[in-house]
């Protein structure tokens, strides 16, 4: 599954980043560029600074050293709303959904469309749920709309937050272990989300423990070990032994 | 954007939600109206006097006392939180508003000289403008309820402080300084303007209360915006998932500042219709209704776990309140009773939806 997007200038290039919390040093020296369309894969262990990363690329905290570009300009995120604004989008392991709210209400919080009458500004719920079902169509996830989020399947959730970074027509979606406790054949819907993503041009990085969900819809891995990426490799020319052995360290680099 | 779609979804594998599996017949305040409509038609039976015109208005009117507070009290439950103070809050601003009302309708006292004026016979007083008195004194009260709920909504959202122990110490603290602004001695709406006053507080607008329609109003205009604008949803969200609300960039802490001073201003819009009712402001007044106005929001649907909650079900757990407070009047109950049978009430409508919600 070699990427058809491999031309062309990276969405995300990250140059030296490093950083320390007091006297620990979580990353250090990390390069790494996405390409539109691509699906790359960071994996290792805990503890290895991915979150630290996807923190650091999402606007959660700036990095101590080195730098972003986004777009190919240099962009400094003081908070996620930043990042946001850029076009990173975060779905996050317990994916931020409010479970009393309808799948649709959750893909527009906090964006709602809106209908001005005088000095008051109604929510437009027909368009918004027009929107939504648009969403789960180009997402193929069999999900309405007006259903409570409460009552729906791990993939149906998942679709809901994929679906929101849809909304804002974001150029990279950062996934925060998406098939961690999902059924297996939710997770092959999740897999199948990433590919319209992807076909959509939209840059995925998939933060996972789960060795074959990477090598089933990744084109490149990533492997980081002690805050230092240790490999950076297209998913054809290694395999998950070679994965295993660099993310415990039995394989120092690749 | 959108890229188009080979074929319209469809839904193989996901069925679509019955009409009694969604919306207000699968919520609890849908079951406690069902209730009240079977205790109504069992009242018909049990009591000749139950449905005529004068026990009917005295109903609504007394409902009407803690309802409004209700639908205030509701708007804090949604989004998880609680409010202790309302009782408080009610007695502190009846009692400015009377005080204010008195001061200002007293020739003599500081700032009265720009609202009344004596007569010639040198004893009755005359407003300078009529229903200016009256305005000012409640929006004084009204006042006082707003820097209650901002100091509540502040200590909440912005401190981190449990809203429980918070409105907890508030209840005190506005109980405390109702004593000492009144001596302890209860207040009376006096002056020029207190026929006014009475008049829509007390009065009857169309054979209704006037506080009923108040309460019709006011629900109407809260369902609207829990339902139709982005405050609303996001009261709704913040109940539901507060991390996923303040990830996804709603503004958490004006949210709940807001929500909190809502519930403050109806407690004290609810305590200056009150005191227009008993004629007074006494400093013990609304003693423990806080419970009352709690009680009622959680059997008309709202869940303190937060969510879920709106102003059908707070105006239905009122009127269920009262119409067996009433009830036990009519058929002879010792009155000793009903605090006992509020408690079983609230146990067995929050028991009946556990059981519904498990067997869906």
């Amino acid at each position: 599954m070699v990427t058809t997007h491999a031309a062309g200038e990276p969405v995300l290039e990250l140059k030296g980043i490093g950083k320390e919390f007091g006297a620990i040093r979580a990353l250090h020296g990390v390069d790494m560029r996405i390409l539109p369309g691509e699906v790359v894969g960071l994996m290792g262990d805990n503890g290895a600074g991915k979150s630290t990363l996807v923190k650091i690329i999402a606007g959660n905290f700036p990095p101590s050293q080195g730098e972003i570009r986004f777009d190919g300009k240099a962009v400094h995120f003081a908070r996620p709303i930043d990042a946001r604004a850029v076009g990173i989008e975060v779905v996050y392991q317990d994916l931020a959904l409010a479970d009393n709210l309808t799948a649709a209400a959750n893909v527009f919080l906090g964006r709602e469309l809106k209908r001005k009458f005088g000095p008051f500004a109604f929510l437009d719920h027909k368009a918004m749920a027009a929107r939504a079902l648009e969403l789960f169509g180009e997402l193929r996830s069999e999900t309405r709309p007006h259903d409570l989020v409460k009552q729906m399947s791990g993939g149906q959730r998942q679709a809901v937050a994929i679906a929101r970074t849809r909304l804002s027509n974001a150029r990279l979606v950062m996934m925060d272990e998406p098939t961690a406790a999902i059924s297996v054949r939710q997770v092959e819907q999740v897999l199948g989300l990433i590919h319209r993503l992807k076909e959509q041009g939209v840059a995925v990085m998939l933060i996972s423990h789960r060795m074959p969900d990477v090598f089933a819809v990744c084109d490149r891995v990533i492997v980081m070990r002690r805050g230092e990426k240790r490999a950076d490799k297209a998913i054809g020319d290694t395999s998950p032994e070679e994965v295993t052995s660099l993310i415990t360290g039995a394989k120092e680099a690749a | 954007m959108a890229t188009p779609i080979e074929s319209p979804i469809t839904f193989t594998n996901v069925g679509k939600a019955r009409w009694w599996q969604s919306g207000i017949f699968a919520s609890q305040t849908g079951y406690v109206l069902l209730a009240l409509v079977a205790l109504f038609v069992v009242m018909n039976f049990a009591s000749p006097y139950f449905f005529t015109e004068g026990n009917m208005q005295n109903v609504a009117k007394n409902f009407s006392f803690i309802a409004i507070a209700t639908l205030g009290v509701t708007f804090v439950i949604i989004t998880g939180g609680i409010d202790l103070s309302v009782g408080s809050m009610m007695c502190f601003s009846a009692m400015i508003t009377s005080m204010v009302m008195t001061q200002l309708s007293t020739p003599g006292m500081p700032g009265a000289e720009w609202f009344v004026h004596l007569a010639a016979d040198d004893k009755t007083v005359i407003a300078n403008v009529p229903g200016l008195i009256l305005l000012v004194s409640v929006l004084a009260g009204l006042g006082v309820a707003l820097i209650v709920g901002l100091v509540n909504g502040f200590c909440i959202a912005v401190l981190g402080l449990s809203p429980f122990v918070t409105t907890l110490g508030m209840l005190s603290i506005v109980r405390g300084l109702g004593y000492v602004v009144s001596n302890g001695r209860g207040s009376f709406p006096g002056g020029p303007d207190a026929n006014y006053f009475y008049a829509l507080t007390s009065g009857v607008v169309l054979g209704m209360p006037a506080p009923f329609i108040y309460l019709l109003v006011l629900a109407v205009a809260m369902a609207v915006v829990l339902h139709h604008t982005s405050f609303g949803r996001h009261v709704f969200a913040l109940g539901g998932n507060e991390k996923a609300a303040a990830l996804t960039g709603i503004a958490v802490v004006r949210v709940k500042i807001a929500v909190y001073v809502i519930c403050a201003l109806a407690a004290g819009l609810q305590g200056i219709i009150i005191s227009g009712w008993l004629g007074s402001a006494p400093a013990n007044m609304a003693t423990s209704y806080e419970l009352n106005v709690i009680a009622a929001a959680v059997i008309g649907g709202a869940n303190l776990a937060g969510g879920v909650g709106g102003p059908l079900g707070a105006i239905v757990g009122c009127v269920l309140l009262e119409v067996i407070r009433n009830g036990l009047v009519l058929a002879q109950v010792s009155s000793y009773w009903q605090q006992a049978l509020v408690g079983v009430i609230i146990i067995v409508a929050v028991l009946v939806d556990r059981i519904r919600s498990r067997m869906i």
